[in-house]
């Protein structure tokens, strides 16, 4: 299956969105993609590198932006959300509040993206602190079909926002990107009855994966894509999972901590449902652990053989008198 | 000197000002907001920027970027005295409903951007001025910072920042009070010589005695007018607590409060 990588689909995008839209600048913080270089090169005055600096690629985006310049800020995931988060917290959620800011944080490398470089790489807490931000957008795409949708919301809507884009090429989730509405936040990319698996990002293609191997074993598995971590309305997002009497959220992120997790567990607590819950991700400790992200799974639990055998479990236990 | 007169009578009415926000508001951070009202006074009554009270947003504007926002509730007088909002709201600072904080932010008219924390302004002010730049608009970009300020590592990534990029529209405005929280400068980390850093950073630096309003006019004034290369930085050598004794001999004047019968007597002399 053909596979892309997100930055690139979107910087695509970008390209010719810059061709016709002399107020979008590209702002990165040294940090670069095979699509990025004809944009800057053909694109060299609205193209800025700040160098290896996050704080500076934040203030710089925040006052372009407050003349009008829609941009986008691109950098490592981890650093662009961590190492300028107070900038990010001031510039853009406060600031926001009072003036228009148009600014599109690019962050590559989700999860386990850059898997094999530790730690320092890994991003497993931007969704839950990104998402803490009053004003703030954030998406987590799971393709580079939606990542391609954003780009006109990313235009029309005049937030700060965050793009949470895995680092390595995906195959597609959706063949019809009418399937994707920005306002709904979510998609339902499988029916099933017996268990609902909710994901978001490079985890929906392993909740695909683990629909399909549960069904080999009867058990009829539903997945839906949440694509949009805020904002997300959870009353709709309730009418898509409510029919099912075991959920299982699936995400590269820490668990317990305010990601998609929390924001399934809180849509389940305010609908009064008695679904049974299963939070999927990482628990509280860093990854030292060296290997592939698939390896790197297998460790923390979270490979698929591991993810069936627990759901059969939890599936089987509520079946007993 | 007619303008001369004029911007040392407002900058007395501001002082008083401030110092009665302070006995209704003592939170606010008086000693620094005493040492930058030359620097706001000539700003703004000698119409070195460009302003527009009634369309605060207004293009035409220069913009002036408030970094060392806890140290400028002398700007709420002058604000309030040029139409920004209405002069009652003075007498309300920090009080339930009020327009104005004992830190200032961007919700006050007048204010371009947020910066109770340190060490944005200078950075969203390099923004700011590349857009205007490549808008070919002739507007400034000012900005106020305090020397304590300089330790926040974001401030040089921007200076690095202006310089590359030729902001030759941008005016960083230091209010050297030599001071911060707990201590002096050179006692904490020293930041000296400020005007050899920046040259070497491939800023203009210039100097003035912050306090004395003919150098610090007519120094605004040209660099407002300055249309040569590279970023300026104009050092105003200014005194933590100017005007109130007991605040200018305290290395802790940052933190210090008056008591009312202080403010009161200081009140009375200043008349």
């Amino acid at each position: 299956m053909e596979t892309k990588v997100m930055r690139d689909a979107l910087i695509e995008q970008l390209y010719d969105r810059m061709r016709t839209n002399d107020d979008i600048f590209f702002v990165s913080a040294d940090f670069g993609a095979p699509a990025l270089d004809r944009l800057r090169e053909d694109f060299g005055d609205r193209f800025i590198n700040v160098g290896i600096a996050e704080q500076n690629l934040i203030n710089i985006a925040t006052g372009l932006a407050l003349e009008g310049a829609v941009v986008y800020a691109y950098a490592i995931a981890p650093f662009l959300s961590m190492r300028a988060y107070e900038q990010i917290r001031t510039n853009l959620s406060i600031l926001s509040q009072v003036r228009e800011i148009n600014v599109n944080l690019i962050g590559v490398g989700a999860g386990l993206s850059y898997d094999v470089t530790g730690p320092t790489h890994h991003c497993l807490e931007d969704s839950c602190i990104m998402r803490v931000l009053p004003n703030f957008v954030v998406f987590s795409p799971g393709d580079s079909v939606t990542t391609e949708q954003f780009v006109d919301y990313s235009l029309r809507v005049k937030k700060p926002k965050y793009l949470r884009l895995d680092g390595k090429a995906q195959p597609r989730i959706y063949d019809d990107p009418r399937k994707i509405s920005m306002e709904e936040g979510f998609s339902v990319v499988r029916e099933g009855k017996d268990v609902c698996l909710v994901s978001t990002g490079y985890m929906t293609h392993k909740a695909l994966r683990v629909a399909e191997m549960l069904e080999q074993e009867g058990i009829s598995a539903g997945v839906v894509d949440v694509f949009m971590l805020k904002p997300l309305d959870g009353e709709l997002l309730y009418k898509s999972v409510g029919k099912y009497s075991h959920i299982a959220t699936m995400e590269e992120s820490f668990i317990d901590k305010g990601s998609l997790d929390s924001i399934v567990a809180e849509v389940l607590r305010s609908s009064r449902s008695q679904a049974d819950l299963t939070k999927l991700g990482f628990g509280d400790r860093y990854v030292f652990e060296v290997g592939n992200r698939e390896h790197l799974h297998k460790v923390n639990g979270l490979d698929e053989a591991t993810i069936v055998r627990t759901l059969k479990g939890k599936l089987s236990g509520s079946r007993l008198p | 000197m007619e303008l001369m007169e004029y911007l040392e009578k407002k900058a007395a009415w501001v002082k008083q000002e401030t110092l009665k926000i302070h006995r209704i508001a003592p939170g606010i951070r008086l000693a620094s907001s005493l040492s930058c009202i030359e620097i706001l006074t000539a700003l703004y009554y000698g119409k070195i920027l460009k302003y527009d009270p009634a369309d605060i947003y207004c293009e035409e504007r220069d913009r002036l970027i408030i970094s060392k926002a806890h140290g400028s509730v002398s700007f709420y007088p002058l604000l309030a005295d040029l139409g920004y909002f209405a002069l009652e709201e003075l007498g309300r600072v920090g009080k339930a409903g009020s327009l104005l904080g004992d830190i200032p932010d961007c919700s006050i008219p007048g204010y371009e951007t947020v910066n109770g924390s340190l060490g944005h302004g200078l950075g969203v002010a390099c923004g700011i001025a590349m857009a205007l730049k490549r808008k070919k608009r002739t507007e400034k970009v000012f900005v106020l910072s305090g020397d304590g300020e300089l330790y926040e590592g974001s401030v040089w990534e921007a200076i690095m920042f202006a310089a590359h990029h030729n902001l030759n529209n941008l005016v960083l405005v230091i209010d050297n009070n030599k001071i911060c929280m707990l201590d002096y400068c050179t006692r904490i980390l020293n930041l000296e010589p400020l005007d050899e850093k920046f040259r070497a950073f491939g800023w203009q630096p210039s100097e003035v005695d912050g306090h004395n309003m003919k150098e610090v006019y007519s120094a605004l004034q040209s660099l407002k007018q300055d249309g040569s290369d590279g970023p300026k930085v104009l050092i105003a050598n200014t005194v933590k607590g100017k005007g109130v004794p007991r605040l200018e001999a305290d290395s802790l004047c940052h933190i210090r409060a008056l008591k009312t019968e202080e403010i009161d007597q200081l009140l009375m002399e200043m008349n």
